[in-house]
């Protein structure tokens, strides 16, 4: 996976540089290290939900570790966007129990709605539709998550379309994202 | 009706606050076990209880504590694992969403027990309303001197720290959920050296699943001889299963562990029986990486006797006919299942969760995949099923993890028990397309193509 380079200038706010700091004492003497993946989550909520790396690099900064030790871990796991993303990410999990339940018509039902592909992001830059792979909802399916919240039992277009209706009109996204 | 003994509040009305949860006899164990009893004790009590990890392993708990290096002097910790993501499981999520304080209690005592001064919640990323319902829950139980220093005067001194992932399956192995924890990639490690010995910053170190330190609270409460009544014979207590596909009432339900499958399944009180009046085809009985049983050898074993929801039960007659309980995530698939593609799509999870580090994994998942996908399309060959079979043969036992192993069996077990349907897609690659083979004689047209979902 390529990481991007922007070449802005990143500062976290002031709010999330303490977050950073109470965070990494959390953890014993000299093993703040650990406060990495929490750190990053703040690190994309500061940055419109994605990585680049110049973020990675900032957090590098702040954990007093080397740039490539950032990197390694943002990408490993697979909550780290390491491209930009839409203002709303759409994960909808797709494994096994989901799909037995209708996952993969919501794939594409929100693909032909958006007209959009899976992994895509709408012109207007408000949505990005994705497939992923478990979220522990496999009762409640199908299902997707949008920043914090998971959304369930999304199995007639007329749930989808309220729910894209009203992240369509919410103003303050942010309200319901990451929290560390 | 069954006995509860993790989820008999879990419906009370704010049950996850600190002061309706203590109303309701909360917090009575770390009481017991902080003034009346010493660390041995409550290890001894889990010891006799019976209860084995809830997370799939079912290794005995308490034999896992008693391994715990406390001769060495280095600070010892607790790590709950909380970083649920298999398949088809979702009953730990339940467990912290409804009922947190039973989970800090269980690791106030279980903490106690390991003589661990600081411990961990290792939850999955994903979960992110729930790691801040357990800092609320960490910081009540702190306020009311549950945490902290000097714990309800006894000289007993604890932190919980929550901490987040990412997005990883295999930070569920305990290895890797210790490197995570360190701020790594999550490579499991090689063992030995066990985390017991040295885990967590090179520290003595124990991972237990959320379930099973729930269960602790209980049994430090009631006894390990009270717990070890529930159930039958090696399968103590009670198990979170979580049940889904397509039946009546998916859903979590405790059940005794000595609970008839069919009355599991069919009974109004768990699952409902099928959705739709369809008739049952397969169950993924533990989780997705467990053998997937037809029908008849999942209600019934080889030999005809009616199966129990309990571990010797399920695993009876081995991988040749049986399967295993596992973590509890119970798939039931109808008469219009597909089993090829059902196995295409769990080979694509463990081909995107495979870490990397051994190649019979990271290769092998892979390739399983792409075979999978060509006989799910209709593009398969007759050497392709036995192709499968040997690569799912030489992941299985060959990596570091068990990840491998779990990718390896539901193949195995698809191969083993539903050959014909695999062979039906090579031979007919055309109406493979039209429709699922379900249960040879289905007529519900296939309405979605596996490329929709392959991701850029």
């Amino acid at each position: 996976m390529l990481a991007v380079k922007t070449n802005k200038p990143v500062n976290f706010s002031e709010s999330a540089q303490a977050k950073a700091r109470e965070i990494m004492d959390r953890y014993p003497t000299g093993k703040h290290k650990s406060a990495i993946i929490p750190i990053l989550h703040i690190a994309q909520e500061e940055n419109e939900n994605w990585l680049s790396v110049d973020t990675m690099d900032y957090v590098a900064g702040l954990m007093k570790i080397k740039p490539v030790e950032v990197y390694e871990v943002a990408t490993f796991y697979s909550m780290f966007n390491l491209k930009p993303v839409g203002r709303f990410l759409l994960e909808v999990c797709h494994t096994g129990p989901c799909a037995v339940r209708g996952a993969e018509w919501l794939i594409d039902y929100l693909c032909s709605k958006l007209n959009i592909k899976p992994g895509g992001t709408t012109a207007d830059n408000m949505f990005t539709v994705k497939g992923v792979e478990c979220l522990g909802a496999c009762g409640y399916a199908p299902m997707m998550q949008i920043g914090k919240y998971y959304y369930e039992h999304l199995d007639t277009p007329e749930k989808v379309d309220a729910l894209i209706e009203q992240l369509r009109n919410r103003v303050d996204y942010k309200h319901e994202n990451w929290v560390v | 009706m069954g006995k509860k003994l993790l989820t008999e509040h879990i419906h009370v009305p704010g049950i996850n606050s600190f002061d309706v949860y203590k109303q309701h006899g909360g917090y009575a164990s770390v009481e017991r076990a902080l003034k009346q009893m010493t660390p041995a004790e409550v290890v001894e009590e889990v010891k006799k209880s019976g209860l084995r990890g809830r997370g799939g392993a079912g290794f005995p708990t308490g034999m896992k504590w008693s391994f715990i290096d406390k001769k060495s002097g280095k600070p010892r910790y607790l790590v709950c694992n909380a970083d649920e993501s298999e398949p088809g499981t979702f009953k730990d999520r339940y467990l912290m969403e409804k009922i947190p304080h039973l989970l800090i209690e269980g690791m106030i005592v279980s903490s106690f027990a390991l003589e661990a001064h600081l411990s961990f919640i290792y939850i999955r990323g994903e979960y992110k309303w729930i790691y801040e319902l357990l800092w609320k829950a960490v910081n009540e139980a702190k306020a009311n001197g549950y945490l902290g220093h000097n714990i309800l005067g006894t000289g007993y001194h604890l932190d919980i720290v929550v901490h987040c992932g990412a997005g990883a399956y295999i930070c569920g192995e305990e290895t890797a959920l210790i490197e995570s924890l360190e701020g790594k990639r999550g490579n499991p490690r090689i063992k030995p050296p066990f985390p017991a010995i040295q885990g967590l910053y090179g520290n003595p170190t124990v991972v237990n699943n959320v379930e099973s330190i729930a269960a602790v609270p209980w049994i430090v409460n009631h006894g390990g001889e009270a717990y070890s009544k529930f159930g039958v014979g090696r399968s103590a207590g009670t198990k979170l299963i979580s049940a889904c596909g397509n039946i009546r009432k998916p859903g979590v339900y405790e059940i005794d562990l000595s609970l008839p499958v069919k009355e599991f399944l069919y009974s109004d009180e768990y699952c409902g029986g099928m959705a739709n009046g369809k008739r049952l085809k397969a169950v993924v009985a533990g989780g997705s990486s467990v053998p997937i049983l037809p029908a008849e050898l999942f209600l019934q074993t080889a030999d005809g006797k009616d199966r129990l929801m309990s571990y010797e039960s399920l695993n009876e007659g081995g991988f040749a006919s049986g399967t295993m309980l596992g973590s509890g995530g119970f798939i039931v698939y109808d008469e219009d299942a597909c089993i090829v593609r059902n196995t295409w799509n769990f080979t694509r999870f463990y081909h995107h969760e495979s870490c990397g580090q051994c190649s019979p994994c990271r290769e092998g998942t892979g390739w399983m995949e792409k075979v999978l996908h060509n006989l799910e399309s209709g593009h398969g060959t007759s050497g392709d099923i036995d192709l499968l079979w040997d690569i799912q043969r030489k992941i299985d036992g060959n990596t570091i993890c068990p990840l491998g192993d779990a990718a390896a069996w539901p193949v195995a077990s698809a191969i083993r028990h539903f050959r014909e349907e695999f062979e039906w897609h090579v031979a007919e690659p055309e109406l493979s397309q039209k429709r699922n083979y379900g249960l040879l004689n289905s007529t519900k047209e296939k309405l979605y193509h596996t490329e929709a979902t392959i991701e850029s």
